[in-house]
């Protein structure tokens, strides 16, 4: 009985390798690093990602044609060796148009990622700093924005007023950082009461630098994490309203308003080809965040120890 | 537990007077003059002052606003700009499609999702595992209109095993069988995100509750495998996933707005897109009250529940 209870007590978590690793002094980042990279999945995505994002950076000399010209001839033409994944209904070159719209997908879901985080960051921090009303306030105020059914709210104000990409960006920026002031704040409640943040109360040092240049580098983690997985709800936001032709107006190639574009008949008929390769961007894309951000999650979570 | 049921809904209703705060300034500041469609244009413009005072549209921003939520409270929704007819009318003639929709949409995320947690939690790390968790993978990543117009082109168009959209063939009469056939994409499109998110949260439940020590009493005990899994871990491992269901609720209004104008199925979605394209701010207002209610509601009754089914929270 006492032996079992010894025997309990002194196990070691199963998958730590004990004397090898335990041995070795590694840097934070570099267990950081190889945890990520022994995660196949995360490693598959960040190469996807590397390939989408310098195909976009490099569009203008990736692609074979003008993405606005429009040629009646090739009006709905199949790939081929002069339109590789064929032509749109207005004989657009698609191979062409997807380089393009990569950059009008990705620019929005990293400007509204990093807005979002950004209006995330601060909130949290402040809220979870201060506590007492402040807190109760901002939370309060989390709690009204995670109510409403984002989608509806984005299809209502954009309907309405029409907004330019940039404005687009701030608008998803403003209804997406309550799930980042969420996480910051919980981190914020249970680090504010450790040693390092009494010491530099204690040398007085000011607030903001207590809760920016202390706190938050513990705390950002998850914040990494949560950003990751944004970007790729963010690309499938955007997609989302400009399939359903309220986010970005053509002629600006965007995957989703070169979706809409396709739904019809004819196409549905004979040109399957145009749908399928904007919508796989899409997916490939977001399919790359999410692998990268699961990776990152495991990558930065002590807990989860290497195999 | 009553107290804090009670404390839980009073929380509800700030949220619920913060949202209706900003669905009527959302049209406050909207563009054009809300009545524009109303109004002849041809009348002097002393006839139209008129008109506007007798709608009440000269009075105080906050006079408008009070008189807005109290016809709300009262069931009023006001009327269309369009087609001048009773907002609450138009939706709960809609209702009943949503509902079937989200109800299909429910069951088969239940129906596929527990199980193959299950599996992948018993059999973690086995190949089986790996494949599940691929696939979940792809099913939160993969953009639900572009399935949609996928299954469409291939399924519906190209190989003709499926209506193009609709609730049922027109002029046709009532038949289950027909109407199942068509209610089959839409729901499947609109269950694929919440099946693979489902799957990954009862994997995680079911971790989690596998090696508790009443498990392993259970097993000591002598119970054979199946009998431990199902009657001892899986009970405490769906505790968690009831509260889950009730935060599924916004994910399928959101998606019912794509799903429904896709396979042109019509329910409050399409009414609420096809009111945005018109500019129909009564309609455009009571429906977002209403997904908002509805988002609220869910989280207060994910709130709850969890509260009654798990004795040891305290509050």
């Amino acid at each position: 009985m006492d032996e079992n209870q010894m025997k309990q007590e002194v196990k070691p978590p199963p998958q730590v390798t004990g004397a090898e690793t335990l041995g070795k002094h590694e840097s934070m980042l570099s267990i950081i690093l190889k945890k990520f990279f022994q995660n196949k999945l995360a490693v598959i995505g960040l190469i996807m990602l590397t390939i989408i994002i310098s195909s976009a950076i490099f569009a203008p000399w990736l692609a074979t044609h003008d993405p606005n010209a429009t040629s009646t001839l090739d009006r709905l033409a199949p790939p081929s060796a002069e339109n590789w994944l064929g032509a749109d209904h207005l004989g657009r070159d698609i191979y062409s148009r997807m380089l393009y719209a990569g950059q009008m997908s990705l620019w929005v879901g990293f400007a509204a990622m990093l807005s979002a985080t950004t209006i995330g960051v601060v909130v949290g921090s402040v809220a979870g700093y201060f506590g007492g009303w402040i807190d109760g306030v901002l939370m309060r105020v989390v709690d009204i924005i995670i109510s409403f059914p984002s989608i509806f709210l984005l299809i209502t104000i954009v309907s309405v007023f029409r907004p330019s990409p940039e404005m687009l960006i701030i608008v998803f920026a403003i209804l997406s950082w309550t799930g980042t002031a969420r996480i910051v704040r919980s981190e914020f409640l249970s680090l504010k009461k450790r040693e390092f943040v009494l010491a530099a109360q204690t040398l007085g040092l000011p607030k903001r630098r207590i809760i920016f240049g202390h706190i938050l580098p513990n705390a950002i983690g998850p914040v990494i994490v949560a950003a990751t997985l944004a970007i790729g709800a963010f690309i499938i936001t955007e997609s989302t309203l400009s399939f359903l032709g309220l986010g970005i107006s053509p002629p600006t190639a965007t995957w989703g308003n070169m979706l809409s574009d396709s739904q019809d008949l004819t196409v549905f008929l004979t040109a399957w080809y145009y749908p399928l390769f904007p919508g796989l961007m899409i997916f490939i894309t977001v399919l790359s965040f999410n692998f990268v951000g699961d990776g990152l999650r495991d990558a930065l979570d002590p807990r989860v120890v290497e195999k | 537990m009553t107290a804090y049921i009670i404390r839980r809904i009073l929380m509800t209703i700030p949220i619920l007077i913060g949202i209706s705060i900003i669905s009527f300034g959302i049209m406050q500041f909207a563009p054009g003059e809300p009545t524009a469609l109303d109004l002849d244009p041809n009348i002097s413009p002393e006839d139209r002052e008129a008109q506007l005072e007798e709608m009440g549209l000269n009075d105080p921003i906050p006079v408008q606003y009070l008189r807005w939520a109290g016809n709300i409270l009262q069931g009023d929704l006001g009327s269309s700009f369009i087609t001048n007819r009773d907002v609450a009318t138009m939706i709960t003639e809609r209702l009943p499609n949503t509902l079937v929709l989200m109800i299909t949409s429910t069951v088969m995320t239940m129906v596929v999702a527990i199980p193959i947690g299950i599996v992948s939690a018993i059999r973690q790390y086995s190949k089986r595992d790996y494949v599940f968790t691929f696939a979940s993978f792809f099913g939160v990543s993969i953009p639900n209109f572009w399935l949609g117009l996928m299954l469409i082109i291939f399924l519906s168009v190209q190989l003709g095993w499926f209506p193009v959209g609709g609730v049922g063939t027109l002029g046709g009469e009532f038949n289950l069988f027909d109407r199942l056939h068509h209610l089959l994409l839409p729901a499947l499109v609109l269950a694929t995100a919440d099946m693979a998110q489902m799957t990954r949260y009862t994997r995680t439940s079911m971790l989690e509750v596998k090696n508790q020590d009443y498990v392993r009493t259970a097993r000591a005990k002598g119970f054979k495998e199946g009998k431990v899994v199902y009657k001892h871990a899986l009970r405490n491992a769906l505790m968690p996933l009831i509260t889950m269901f009730g935060l599924l609720l916004p994910t399928f209004i959101g998606g019912s707005v794509v799903v429904e104008q896709i396979f042109t199925w019509p329910g409050i979605g399409q009414l609420f897109l096809d009111s945005t394209f018109q500019r129909d701010y009564p309609v455009i207002m009571a429906l977002t009250m209403f997904g908002a209610v509805l988002v609220v509601l869910g989280n207060l009754i994910a709130d709850i529940l969890y509260a009654v089914v798990d004795p040891r929270i305290e509050y």
